[in-house]
């Protein structure tokens, strides 16, 4: 099944054609200039105002990972904290944040990756995860990867197994790829069109 | 849902005319006061205490919900309880306040059909915003909302983890009724009762499921 796997893209992997996608897609602002002039940003706070289209994005995901023995969802924060959660209710496994230092108030593990200007963390806490639960790690858009690496390397550092990244959005730059840091990669869309909100 | 002796004492009561709270969930459908739902004690067992270290602020006792979402049927118990609540309520927004707000909102949300709007701090959010300012224990913070993501008419809840003096969730209400929404309530997992953060909601009704004392 890995074999035949050649994209990150669900159209491209067993959802070709499915309106759900065209729903989510159509819901998704984009925003130019933000957070600063040349980026067309993804904006998917409108996806969340499509009831619809946002039962859809996480229908999706929940269809795709019910039966592979999910324990652990992973949100990187503040938006993967908008679908996470709601995915591993339905597949009955933990939801861990995944967030910027000094926000978990218990003991925690860091990982750090770069910024386009300098580094951030990502921070666990040291007792969400156990050796061997597998893990889906989740967010909503990916770009370069750095983000998703550092939640990689958090859940390794405990001998949990990371089955998949999972995102609603993914650009151009992790498009042909299908791994991060040897790990599946599962997107929904592309970046939507050009300034079509009013 | 059908009322129980309580709710209709307090719809009859000339009480009513003034700010009373029901504490949601301490009543069963049978009216008696002492027994709660069952799946409370659950959710409150599992809820973590931290006292925060010198490098946050020392000494105070952190309500840590991260220890919920670890327990499938804790957090599920969670959602079901306010999902029983609000369905069929009429509810067309959730509101959640960033970022404890967005692990609750979202699943109640879609679980009572209506949309989920996030309420950050400032900059956060890419499109045109309109923001409320609510102080802290030194100076001022913002929340924001997009312009256009609440409309009037909307009827909306407000969802956060916990609720202390009641700055933010105060700035939330704000937030969605200068939009021309109706806040029908807020809803928080924990409540610290003695911050008194109820007589700061305008008057809005609070629902929550654990206090601490």
């Amino acid at each position: 099944k890995e074999k035949e796997r050649e994209t990150m893209f669900a159209a491209e992997n067993g959802l070709k054609g499915d309106p759900r996608l065209e729903a989510i897609s159509a819901a998704i602002r984009v925003v130019p200039n933000f957070p600063k002039k040349g980026i067309m940003f993804q904006d998917i706070t409108t996806l969340l105002l499509d009831h619809k289209a946002f039962k859809h994005t996480i229908d999706i995901f929940v269809d795709r990972y019910k039966d592979m023995q999910i324990s652990v969802v992973a949100g990187v924060e503040a938006r993967g904290f908008m679908f996470g959660p709601s995915i591993a209710l339905a597949i009955g496994a933990k939801f861990v944040p995944l967030r910027k230092p000094g926000k978990l108030p218990g003991k925690v593990i860091s990982e750090s990756y770069e910024l386009e200007y300098g580094h951030d963390r990502l921070e666990m806490h040291v007792d969400a995860v156990k050796p061997l639960e597998r893990v889906i790690i989740i967010d909503d858009l990916v770009a370069t990867g750095g983000t998703l690496s550092a939640a990689i390397s958090l859940m390794e550092s405990q001998g949990a197994e990371v089955v998949e990244c999972a995102c609603v959005i993914g650009l151009p730059e992790v498009k042909g790829q299908h791994k991060l840091k040897g790990k599946p990669l599962y997107v929904l869309v592309e970046p939507s069109g050009l300034d079509e909100f009013c | 849902m059908s009322l129980t002796i309580i709710h209709l004492f307090l719809l009859l009561s000339p009480l009513r005319k003034q700010r009373i709270y029901v504490q949601c969930f301490s009543l069963t459908m049978s009216g008696n006061k002492e027994e709660e739902d069952p799946r409370i004690n659950g959710i409150k067992t599992k809820i973590r205490v931290v006292t925060c270290s010198v490098s946050k602020i020392a000494g105070i006792m952190f309500q840590d919900i991260t220890t919920v979402l670890l327990d499938p049927k804790a957090f599920k118990d969670t959602i079901d309880l306010f999902v029983e609540r609000y369905r069929d309520n009429n509810i067309s927004v959730v509101a959640g306040i960033e970022a404890r707000g967005f692990l609750f909102g979202p699943p109640i949300a879609l679980a009572i059909g209506a949309k989920f709007v996030p309420l950050p701090k400032p900059k956060k959010l890419p499109g045109e915003t309109i923001f409320e300012e609510y102080e802290l224990e030194y100076g001022n913070d913002r929340l924001e909302m997009h312009v256009g993501a609440v409309e009037a008419g909307d009827r909306a809840l407000v969802v956060d983890d916990l609720i202390a003096t009641g700055g933010t969730l105060c700035a939330a209400i704000n937030l969605l009724e200068r939009v021309g929404a109706e806040v029908v309530e807020c809803a928080c997992v924990i409540e610290l009762p003695e911050l008194q953060g109820r007589q700061r909601l305008k008057g809005k009704p609070l629902c929550m499921l654990v206090e601490y004392r």
